[in-house]
């Protein structure tokens, strides 16, 4: 087993594999039943276990909002487009945390110079303060986003910065994280998770001395969600 | 990692009267095992089904186990299709050497690292420190205990035999900064520490929750963020895997994830799920330019088709532990290796050999809360059981154990025999009487000395019950 070495690399596997094989069935017969059986379970639709849950949009965004407001989200629910830099503007006045930050470049359009805000689209670096995202899904049931990896969306944007903001328009709502996934393989490109899928569900935080609860471990110590009920 | 099981009486005892330490356990069992039952009440309350969730991630996690060879292929397949490499590790030691080389390649110099309890099994971090790469654990818990030079005492909540004031005395000790105790205040400057790591380390080394045959993706499960810096910021990715790991599709993961957190901290979900495929693209802003995987035997491929193979279903919450009352008067350190309580009281032996971990599969009460709490059903009293019947198979186990085990085979002779049982009970009955020396205990039992460490002997009358049942007989007529 070495890197640089192919012989060594392949043993390692084989030798593994192999010793599987010994336990699981050897023989071709064998090796073709199991091949068949995988390939029928990545067909199958294996059995909901969610529990019942609404799945019209006002069932949702309830359900949405209270989840995130559990796992420390701020939450504001806004009309439509037009009204999200105000919307932006206004929570980071009234927490004080300033006018800049950074946006993902697929939401750099929106006029967020006429609100006061100087967000630059790209990705995000160790200084940057504050950092908007749009969201691909967004789920009920835990309140959680869903953000995939994208030119138009880099995945530090969500992370570095102090305070995120994030823009959930409510047609981006499902049900489920299955729904979430359901979703991404028929729009995604290809239909395949991009590098990185993001599932986030509030500030980030720890418990790890004395298992006392601080939020902002690694990445935000706020989550900011403009809930946009006409979009 | 070092495997000091074979302390692990010693150890025992002396973490059990260690006042402070079962302080700290109870405060994190208060949290832990109040937070699971009220995340389960809740989830049946809305209408959910927590039991019928426990049987799906059981069989999931069995199906991928009964075609364990050909889900590793797909997964390979599917994760080298988006770029990825995949290698594979016969055990820790071929751990570290792909790492060491990988990190050699890419001309690496730091390394962070997000928990991965088998780069624990493997001994990671003293591999990459002999050649030259810092290894920093990012995790906060991790990361305390690696600058106290310590192993993990909990599998999700490592330091939790720490209190503050000692935190506080290694963060300044190593962080050359004025010494602060309010929680908050020490998890800001730890978090500053951390942040200059995340952005100047070149390679990212990561456990992983799941892996998805489906799509070839690893899946990491955090709260801190942690997972997601450490496979967003550095070029390398490097994921360290045991084979047991992998499951079908993302609609598996769903489910699994109604199970782990709850089943773990009682979170509904945790604050961080990322699911990671292949590499940056040319358009990408960020992200990991090379990701490799390394899947893991270290003793999992004998489990499987044996009679442990249940073990290898194990998500790896912790809820076995939180719920253990050995665990929660002796602490992790106790068990001497990387994995505590009850599961760790399985895995130990089965990965490193019952010969140095021969007191673990004793090392619980077979009351049986742990088989209740966990998520993927696995039986763990009864595979407890089984060790202690293979230790008395193999004849491996300690002078006690073997001690006893020759009484017993006496004792069994003896029983067929009536009268030499009579007889045999007659002398053994004085004896003991003899030796509580007019006492009513008996303070060391000579042939088993280890039975009378901890307590005292009852002694008997001097009489056996057929003797005395005989008196009462004649007494009656
Ligand atoms: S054995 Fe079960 S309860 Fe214990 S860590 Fe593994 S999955 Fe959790």
């Amino acid at each position: 087993m070495s890197l640089t070495d192919p012989t060594a690399r392949a043993a390692a596997r084989d030798s593994i594999l192999s010793r599987l094989r010994d336990t699981l069935g050897a023989d071709s017969a064998a090796v073709a039943r199991r091949r068949e059986a995988v390939d029928a379970r990545l067909g199958k639709v294996v059995a909901p276990t969610a529990p019942p849950l609404a799945d019209d949009t006002a069932g949702m965004l309830a359900r949405f909002r209270s989840e995130a407001e559990q796992m420390a989200s701020t939450v504001v629910e806004v009309d439509g487009w037009g009204e999200v830099p105000a919307a932006v503007a206004a929570y980071l006045a009234e927490k004080g945390l300033g006018t800049r930050g950074v946006i993902a470049p697929e939401l750099a359009a929106l006029p967020w110079s006429t609100a006061g805000l100087a967000v630059e689209p790209r990705e995000a670096r160790d200084a940057d303060l504050l950092g908007i995202t749009g969201c691909f899904c967004a789920i009920a049931e835990t309140g959680t986003l869903m953000l995939l990896s994208a030119p138009g969306s880099p995945a530090t944007v969500s992370l570095l910065p102090e305070t995120h903001v994030a823009l959930v328009p409510a047609s981006r709502l499902v049900p489920t994280m299955e729904a979430a996934f359901a979703r991404m393989g028929e729009q995604a490109p290809g239909g395949q998770p991009p590098r990185a899928v993001n599932f986030i569900s509030g500030p980030s935080r720890t418990g790890d001395i004395e298992q006392t609860l601080v939020l902002g471990a690694h990445g935000p110590y706020r989550v900011h969600l403009v809930l946009i009920r006409g979009a | 990692m070092e495997v000091r099981s074979i302390e692990f009486k010693q150890r025992a005892s002396e973490r059990a009267i260690d006042g402070s330490l079962q302080g700290k356990l109870k405060t994190a069992k208060g949290l832990f095992v109040g937070g699971r039952a009220r995340a389960v009440a809740r989830f049946d309350a809305e209408g959910g089904d927590f039991e019928a969730l426990r049987d799906v991630g059981r069989g999931i996690r069995d199906e991928v186990l009964d075609n364990l060879d050909v889900w590793l292929e797909t997964f390979e397949r599917n994760a080298t299709a988006r770029g990825a490499t995949v290698l594979w590790a016969r055990d820790g030691a071929e751990i570290s050497r792909l790492v060491v080389e990988i990190a050699q390649r890419h001309g690496v110099k730091k390394a962070i690292k997000s928990k991965s309890m088998l780069s624990e099994e493997a001994g990671l971090n003293e591999a990459l420190e002999a050649v030259g790469v810092a290894s920093i654990e990012t995790d906060l818990g991790e990361y305390i205990i690696q600058l106290a030079k310590e192993p993990p005492s909990h599998i999700i909540a490592p330091a939790i035999h720490k209190n503050k004031e000692e935190v506080a005395d290694l963060f300044e000790q190593h962080h050359h900064k004025p010494r602060k105790t309010e929680i908050a205040e020490m998890t800001r400057e730890a978090r500053e520490v951390l942040r200059s790591h995340f952005v100047s380390a070149d390679m990212g080394i990561t456990g992983g929750n799941f892996l998805v045959a489906e799509t070839g993706s690893v899946a990491l499960v955090t709260n801190e963020g942690n997972g997601r810096m450490v496979t967003t910021m550095p070029k390398v990715h490097v994921a360290v895997v045991g084979v047991e790991k992998v499951i079908p599709t993302l609609n598996d993961l769903a489910a699994l994830l109604r199970l782990l957190p709850r089943s773990a901290t009682g979170q509904t979900i945790s604050n961080y799920v990322s699911l990671l495929t292949g590499v940056k693209s040319e358009a990408d802003r960020d992200g990991a330019e090379h990701l490799y995987y390394i899947l893991v035997d270290n003793g999992r491929v004998g489990l499987v088709g044996s009679e442990f193979q249940e073990m290898l279903r194990c998500i790896r919450c912790g809820a076995c532990m939180n719920h253990c009352p050995v665990y929660q008067t002796i602490g992790g350190h106790a068990y001497g290796w990387v994995y505590p309580g009850p599961m760790g009281s399985v895995l130990t032996p089965l990965y490193t050999g019952l010969d140095k971990a021969p007191d673990l599969p004793h090392a619980a009460t077979l009351c049986n809360q742990c088989g209740v709490v966990c998520p993927v059903k696995i039986p763990l009293p009864e595979l407890l059981r089984k060790l202690r019947e293979k230790q008395v198979q193999t004849g491996v186990g300690t002078a006690t154990a073997k001690a006893e085990r020759r009484a017993l085979k006496l004792w069994g002779f003896a029983a067929r025999n009536p009268r030499l049982y009579a007889f045999g009970a007659r002398i053994a009955t004085r004896y003991l009487k003899w030796l509580a020396g007019g006492k009513d205990r008996i303070q060391v039992l000579t042939m088993v000395p280890e039975w009378t460490k901890g307590r005292d002997f009852p002694a008997p009358e001097g009489k056996t019950f057929r003797e005395l049942y005989a008196q009462r007989a004649a007494r009656r007529r």
